[in-house]
């Protein structure tokens, strides 16, 4: 239907175009057709809209339980039919939840560990991707295979290998585990960066080359600039598994003062007196809005395109 | 502009043959070293430990005692005598095959439209990446509370909008699996991402020539921005079955691999025979076993990667 369509219109307009430019077609299109653009347009923004919010509202609807509960009693949390608006909202549970433990120091660790994890990545990452898309060495496809082979073997299986190895270093109960490896590049964030630098034309290479370019220089003059919504985006990732990690702070970390906030809030999961769902949940909530925060204010990377025509020359 | 260009293209062809070893020499050299945090990392920490484990498939351990060589048993009993690892292997074939492709439509339809120029973009945008951000015990709960069959606010919506009684969900062997399915589906805004970042990289003149030569929004989507995007699906594609075959958490968390093993997922398995039956042994064999699974499929796909994968920069 797309091709039959397509190819009419090339036929009609094939005359037209033969020797006028292109503005001049579309200031010769009667205005009729124009209005059912209009209309076209119109129709198709009400409809992303309808189908956004519909999802909006499957998304936050868990969430808007998880806040209500957050500012119920205890009591109250498994009320049925549901009750969404808790009357009154008991806000001291947040203060409550928040001076059960040293939160305020767990804060700290887990920011301390996640900054150093985001630098970490956001270097390594993009050098060893750059290092993948873009030279050619030989081993380079058999590294690459290597790399992604240490993604398909279950993490719990090398767990306690692993663990040994730090011990060696002297590191269990430091932050070294939970920051030293990110310097060393993730295997999922370097071929997410391969793939982005894949897609960038290579003429752009050789151009800078022609203008003397060395092999840094292309990768921090050229594509470093082109590519900040994959840099956003291993940011973003990488700020966002630091942060909510569990596995490795609880293998790693055993006194409390190094405790990060992913551990720290298992204290409301206590067998000895039931889970106390609305701390947990007051306290999730505040864990996560820095995530949050972050990528609302790192999206507008994303929304900055590639701007090719730029480079033209 | 030609001119200079043509200029200067002839005398890099006279001084080619020249530098071209040079040159060549200089880029394997910095390939190496550009590549060499990851190379370290992976003979610091990661080739050491796999190694270990290819050991410890051939042996049986349980911790405690001394380890001693059984060969091929731990294989042996695995295929011929042991129906859970069937089964997990089942569980999990089904949610990837299911869930992965689902993700990768969804999570495209939806960065999409987030892609699209609208008001009130970066509050739809942050609102679709809430699920990725909002992990561990606290999400499980709310999908536990979701899908309860008495009070759950699914069973409650299904009851109010057509009056039937909703399945039990998770408590249903028939169920509980397709519940995590679509539980999965919820969290698709860390896909939606990196298919922005893909989508942003598509150059606007490649749209503006096409509706030039009068193609209508079907053929944009299919002609252009279905292969200038294909590195990320691919990309996409790869990841999500590598974790998909090893989905863990859910099942843990949510369903203790129940009802009746109905969300026994493989790594779950590997996890009770580690920790629980502390036959270390077997699970290091479970674990390659998966292993060479999931790069069987992955090469599958990097073979068809040739026929739908478009790069701009083949090198």
């Amino acid at each position: 239907m797309a091709d039959g369509s397509l190819a009419g219109k090339v036929a009609h307009d094939h005359g037209s175009l033969a020797t006028t430019m292109v503005t001049a077609r579309t200031c010769r299109r009667p205005a009729r057709s124009r209005m059912v653009a209009r209309a076209e347009r119109y129709a198709t923004t009400f409809l992303i809209y309808f189908l956004l919010l519909a999802g909006a509202v499957i998304i936050l609807t868990p969430l808007a339980w998880m806040i209500s509960t957050s500012l119920k009693p205890k009591d109250m949390v498994f009320a049925y039919p549901p009750q969404w608006l808790p009357s009154p909202p008991r806000w001291q549970n947040y203060p409550e939840a928040l001076s059960t433990e040293p939160f305020g120091r767990f804060f700290l660790n887990t920011t301390f560990i996640t900054v150093l994890n985001v630098i970490g990545s956001l270097l390594s990452c993009s050098l060893v991707g750059f290092s993948f898309a873009r030279l050619r060495w030989r081993g380079r496809d058999l590294m690459f295979i290597i790399m992604l082979s240490t993604m398909m073997l279950p993490y719990t299986v090398t767990l306690i290998p692993q663990y040994v190895i730090f011990r060696l270093f002297h590191w269990v109960d430091t932050f070294y585990p939970l920051w030293v490896p990110g310097f060393f590049g993730t295997p999922f964030l370097i071929f997410l960066v391969r793939q982005f630098f894949r897609t960038i034309s290579p003429e752009l290479d050789d151009a800078a080359r022609i203008d003397g370019c060395g092999v840094l220089g292309l990768y921090w003059r050229i594509l470093l600039p082109l590519s900040k919504p994959v840099m956003a985006a291993c940011a973003i990732f990488t700020f966002n598994w630091t942060w909510n990690d569990f596995l490795g702070p609880l293998i790693y970390i055993n006194s409390k003062e190094k405790f990060t906030l992913s551990i720290g809030i298992t204290v409301f999961r206590s067998a000895a007196h039931g889970t106390d769902w609305h701390y947990l949940m007051a306290a999730s909530l505040v864990m996560v809005t820095p995530v949050v925060v972050l990528f609302f204010f790192a999206q507008k990377y994303f929304i900055q395109g590639i701007v090719f025509t730029g480079v033209k020359g | 502009m030609g001119l200079a260009v043509g200029g200067v293209r002839s005398k890099l062809a006279s001084s080619r043959r020249r530098t071209r070893s040079h040159v060549a020499r200089h880029e394997e050299l910095m390939g190496w070293v550009l590549a060499s945090p990851w190379i370290l990392g992976f003979i610091l920490w990661t080739a050491g430990p796999m190694l270990a484990t290819i050991g410890l498939a051939f042996t049986s351990w349980d911790l405690l005692r001394p380890v001693t060589f059984v060969g091929l048993d731990n294989f042996a009993t695995m295929f011929l005598h042991d129906p859970k690892f069937w089964t997990s292997l089942r569980v999990t074939t089904i949610y990837s095959v299911v869930s992965v492709p689902a993700q990768i439509a969804l999570g495209l339809f939806v960065a999409i439209l987030l892609n699209a120029r609208i008001s009130g973009l970066q509050w739809l945008r942050t609102v679709y990446y809430l699920p990725a951000v909002i992990s561990g015990v606290a999400v499980s709960l709310l999908w536990l509370w979701v899908f309860s069959a008495d009070w759950g606010i699914l069973n409650y919506l299904i009851g109010a909008l057509f009056g039937i009684r909703g399945p039990a969900w998770l408590s249903d062997e028939h169920w509980a699996l397709w519940a995590l399915i679509i539980m999965s589906l919820w969290g698709i805004g860390g896909s939606m991402v990196v298919y922005l970042g893909g989508l942003q990289g598509v150059p606007t003149e490649l749209y503006e020539a096409a509706e030039v030569d009068g193609a209508g929004r079907w053929r944009k989507f299919w002609s252009i921005m279905i292969p200038m995007i294909s590195p990320v699906i691919f990309f996409q594609l790869i990841t999500g079955i590598i974790n998909a075959l090893q989905t863990f958490t859910q099942g843990y968390i949510m369903t203790s691999g129940g009802p009746n093993d109905a969300t026994l997922f493989y790594v779950l398995y590997l996890y009770r025979s580690a920790f629980r039956y502390f036959r270390m042994g077997y699970a290091s064999a479970l674990a390659w076993v998966i292993f060479v699974y999931i790069l069987l499929l992955t090469l599958l796909v990097f073979r068809s990667s040739s026929a739908w994968v478009y790069y701009a920069g083949e090198r």
